[in-house]
């Protein structure tokens, strides 16, 4: 039970490798249209690798398969033995984007490959079946697998050709770890279950040892498989004053008497056949002075087969004698081409990569949950100090008490500090939500047919996870309609005298408790008669309201407007800039537009940096404390009498500077009993959101803090005009108004007022 | 006492998997990313086995495995590399840099345990 908890736990931690791997893919390959450069095709094909391992490994055999191809082609690009062709790029742009989709359906539970991928699949083929570009003087067609493409094995293997072939294993690159172990390859049908005798001659390489291969082992492991006997041949052996115990000097003859395939034998000396001279010969024992013969043959220092025991101290007069020089020739041709094989190419380019794309190498993964966790507690902590704080205050002063208050400004400083640091824990760079954008906008402007430079800055300012998230559909939008809308084509912008190439920035940075995004183009800019006009036509507004430039703007933030020519199939249905501003302030932010005709427009988000602590101004109505966020009051102003009007309909207006706003009283939405029900003798606070103000009339402003936000539709339900609440010092709860929501009831209730298009 | 076993891999799901495996088999299990902490560690602390897959950023498997092997302390310690099926190449290369041999990925952990059984 609690290994598949684990698994599965792991297997998690495989698909958020993939996303991880699948972007570092798209950013690499985007970025390899601008010429082709080693140290990117690297990590994509890194990324691909792994992707291919973890999925085999995890019983993804879909994916592995599917990613095979696209490693095959990295492969041979990263190789050189294929061209980066424009073409080629776009069709892994399209893998990366099927093997996403094949992550999520395995994610989902149910693996699969969709037909998009057998689509891709098919171009992948073909690619990798047009003869290669870059004229390489390597004659082999395209590889199957990339081991094709590397340096030829080395002729060591010719003595023994067969166990090269097995030690490909060229069986399914999937094999799905859920089946039982088979360690072995598929046995030949042949030799399979009869009883065999094996004749295996085994000339070790002098530096068996290095690689910590000790032939026991191997010897062990066919004692395991049936009846062994072992010769050794100590001719090799150098005198003892000159021995380097580190090197092998023996040979052996091993016979196995056992139900035992070549494989089995093969796959027993597999890590060490490459540079030793093995034989596997079966023995026919009805005629065994033949066989003498052969092993006279094949072996030169053969002659004296004799126990191994006594003879290390005979071996030194007969290895000077004559023999030693012999034995080195043997394995020495298998060995040069090994070695120069090593220094071949193919090695030079992987050991050279050093990415970039690695930076979070460093950073551990924690399940959200935890940290949601982690951040209640330093909630109450908070709390508690607050609480102690106000005991402190209370009891009279004495010399303890000084210390008591000393540890107290310490556990206010260190409460704050741990606050800061455990919400950082989920804060996180905004390029995760910028990362996407280069792939499309390139995508875009081509479909748009316009030149487009995209730019990126600030890419590392960070914000909650939460914040994150839901931001990156309404950047979508934005920057979409900023490519559609925004920018002009080649032709115009040359006729208005810019360069051709229209300029598109994402920019991020902290002001204050918040952070912003803005979203730039150097387009043809907002046209006002044009939203003027359209909004008067769909009768978002009276005919002669009048508008400011910003509030004329924020029209094409109201439901159903669109001002493009022709809908196309990039923006410009009308749904969408209406459901970005509300995205936003769900959010607690706000969206705000500048324009200047012919030179470009900015749209620019500010949010709150995370949903879990607010910047809170407390205001207090009769007996009860209300926090309201601090980002959405413009001002605090005692009301003068002749700046209060009321109109039919039972609306009362406050005139502050040349704006009537409406007043929103407080004590009536919540019916609670103010101190006095007259304007002049309270305060009004100005808030904003979505660019319509209200003048809310409280009692009394008290003190500005920071306040840790608790969900009132979790622990009780979800009220309209309250956005959470929070517990104060002294243990008693203040709820936190929400400014949009109140701003938009009360918009409803008094429809017939206001100069404002709502 | 226990075999202590390096193991090396930039994928944190696999590097997981194996470190699973292992510990469930009563192994002590010693995790690094890539050759560049793997051999970080090496040069403080030894180990009775060292398993490193070969495509690593920072350094690769082949030459951990040849920085390693330099290591008077690791002169004789057995090492693994994790392969694909299309690494006999890599294997070649690895097993020039000093590697004792190999696992070819995908395995299972039968038979990552049943190979490691081998050279312990």
């Amino acid at each position: 039970m609690t290994i598949d908890l684990e698994m599965a736990e792991i297997i998690n931690v495989f698909f958020q490798e993939s996303d991880e791997g699948l972007d570092a893919m798209e950013a690499g390959l985007l970025s390899l249209e601008d010429g082709s450069d080693c140290e990117a095709i690297n990590t994509i094909f890194r990324a691909a690798h792994s992707i291919k391992g973890g999925a085999g490994t995890f019983g993804f055999g879909e994916i592995s398969k599917f990613t095979h191809a696209v490693e095959t082609l990295l492969d041979q690009m990263r190789n050189g033995t294929r061209g980066v062709s424009a073409d080629a790029v776009q069709v892994l742009l399209q893998a990366v984007d099927a093997m996403r989709e094949m992550v999520a359906l395995a994610r989902d539970g149910t693996p699969g490959r969709p037909a998009t991928a057998d689509a891709v699949g098919e171009r992948l083929t073909a690619i990798l079946e047009e003869p290669a570009n870059p004229a390489s003087s390597r004659g082999w067609p395209p590889a199957e697998t990339p081991a094709a493409a590397a340096p030829p094995d080395p002729p060591a293997l010719a003595a023994s050709p067969d166990p090269a072939a097995i030690a490909v294993v060229p069986g399914p690159p999937a094999r799905k770890p859920a089946v039982a172990a088979t360690p072995e390859p598929p046995a030949e049908p042949t030799a399979a279950g009869e009883q065999t005798h094996w004749r295996i001659r085994f000339l070790p390489h002098v530096s068996l040892f290095e690689t910590c291969n000790d032939p026991l082992r191997m010897f062990t492991q066919l004692a395991s498989l049936g009846r062994l006997q072992a010769q050794a041949f100590t001719q090799g052996v150098p005198a003892l004053s000159e021995i380097d115990a580190t090197q092998c000097h023996l040979s052996w003859t091993l016979d196995l008497h056992g139900a035992v395939t070549r494989e089995e034998l093969a796959e027993i000396f597999d890590w060490v056949d490459s540079n030793s001279s093995i034989t596997y010969e079966q023995v026919d024992d009805s005629a065994p002075p033949a066989d003498v013969a052969s092993c006279a043959v094949e072996l030169p220092v053969a002659a004296p087969v004799a126990p191994p025991v006594i003879e290390p101290c005979a071996a030194p007069a007969v290895g000077t004698a004559g023999h030693l020089p012999e034995l080195p020739s043997v394995p020495a041709p298998d060995v040069v081409p090994a070695r120069s094989a090593l220094t071949a190419p193919p090695d030079a380019s992987p050991a050279s990569a050093a990415p970039k794309a690695n930076v979070d190498a460093s950073s551990i993964r924690v399940g959200t949950e935890k940290v949601d966790a982690l951040i209640n507690l330093v909630g109450e902590l908070v709390i508690t100090q607050s609480m102690l704080g106000r005991f402190a205050e209370g009891v009279d002063a004495g010399k303890d008490l000084e210390l008591l208050r000393r540890g107290l400004a310490h556990l206010a400083r260190n409460t704050r500090e741990l606050q800061e640091s455990v919400l950082k824990i989920r804060m996180l760079p905004i390029s995760f939500s910028f990362n996407r954008f280069p792939r499309l906008v390139r995508e875009l402007s081509r479909k748009l047919e316009k030149k487009v430079e995209l730019r990126l800055r600030g890419e590392s300012t960070e914000l909650d996870k939460i914040v994150l998230e839901k931001i990156g559909d309404p950047l979508v939008h934005l920057v979409r309609n900023s490519l559609d809308h925004g920018l002009e084509t080649p032709a115009a912008r040359i006729a208005a005298g810019k360069s051709e190439i229209g300029v598109l920035e994402l920019n991020a940075y902290h002001q204050g408790g918040s952070i912003v995004i803005e979203v730039k183009d150097d387009g043809a800019g907002l046209d006002r008669a044009k939203i003027l006009a359209k909004a008067r036509e769909r009768g978002l507004i009276a005919d002669d309201a009048p508008l400011s430039e910003e509030q004329i703007y924020n029209l094409i933030f109201l439901p159903g407007f669109s001002t493009a020519e022709a809908v196309s199939d990039v923006s410009g249905r009308g749904v969408g800039m209406d459901v970005v501003r509300r995205n936003i302030t769900d959010l607690g932010g706000h969206v705000q537009i500048s324009s200047e005709r012919g030179r470009g427009s900015t749209i620019r988000i500010r949010l709150p940096l995370t949903l879990a602590i607010l910047e809170g101004q407390m205001l207090r109505v009769g007996p009860e404390t209300y926090v309201i966020s601090l980002v959405s009051i413009i001002e605090t102003v005692q009301p003068q009498p002749d700046h209060l009007h009321t109109v039919t309909g039972h609306a009362e207006l406050f005139k502050h500077r040349d704006e009537y706003l409406p007043i929103l009283r407080l004590h009536e939405i919540f019916h609670i009993e103010p101190d006095s029900r007259d304007i002049a003798n309270g305060l009004l606070v100005v808030a904003e959101s979505d660019g319509q103000r209200v003048a809310i009339l409280v009692d009394e402003l008290q003190a500005q803090q920071q306040v840790v936000i608790k969900s009132l539709d979790r622990n009780f339900k979800q009220v309209p005009g309250l956005a959470g609440a929070t517990i104060h010092g002294d243990g008693t709860v203040a709820l936190i108004l929400d400014v949009p929501s109140l701003i938009s009831r009360f918009s409803a209730r008094t429809t017939a007022s206001v100069g404002r298009a709502a | 006492m226990t075999a202590t076993i390096l193991t090396v891999d930039d994928s944190a799901s696999m590097r997981q998997m194996v470190s699973f495996t292992l510990k469930r088999a009563g192994y002590t299990v010693v995790e690094a990313a890539d050759g560049i902490e793997a051999l970080n560690y090496a040069r403080t602390s030894t180990v009775d086995l060292v398993l490193t897959d070969v495509n690593m950023p920072n350094m690769d498997g082949i030459s951990l495995v040849r920085e390693l092997r330099q290591l008077q302390t690791y002169k004789f310690v057995p090492m693994l590399m994790l392969t694909t099926e299309s690494g006999q190449d890599k294997k070649l290369q690895g097993k020039a840099a000093g590697a004792t041999g190999w696992l070819v990925k995908p395995f299972n952990p039968e038979k990552l345990l049943a190979t490691i059984e081998k050279v312990l």
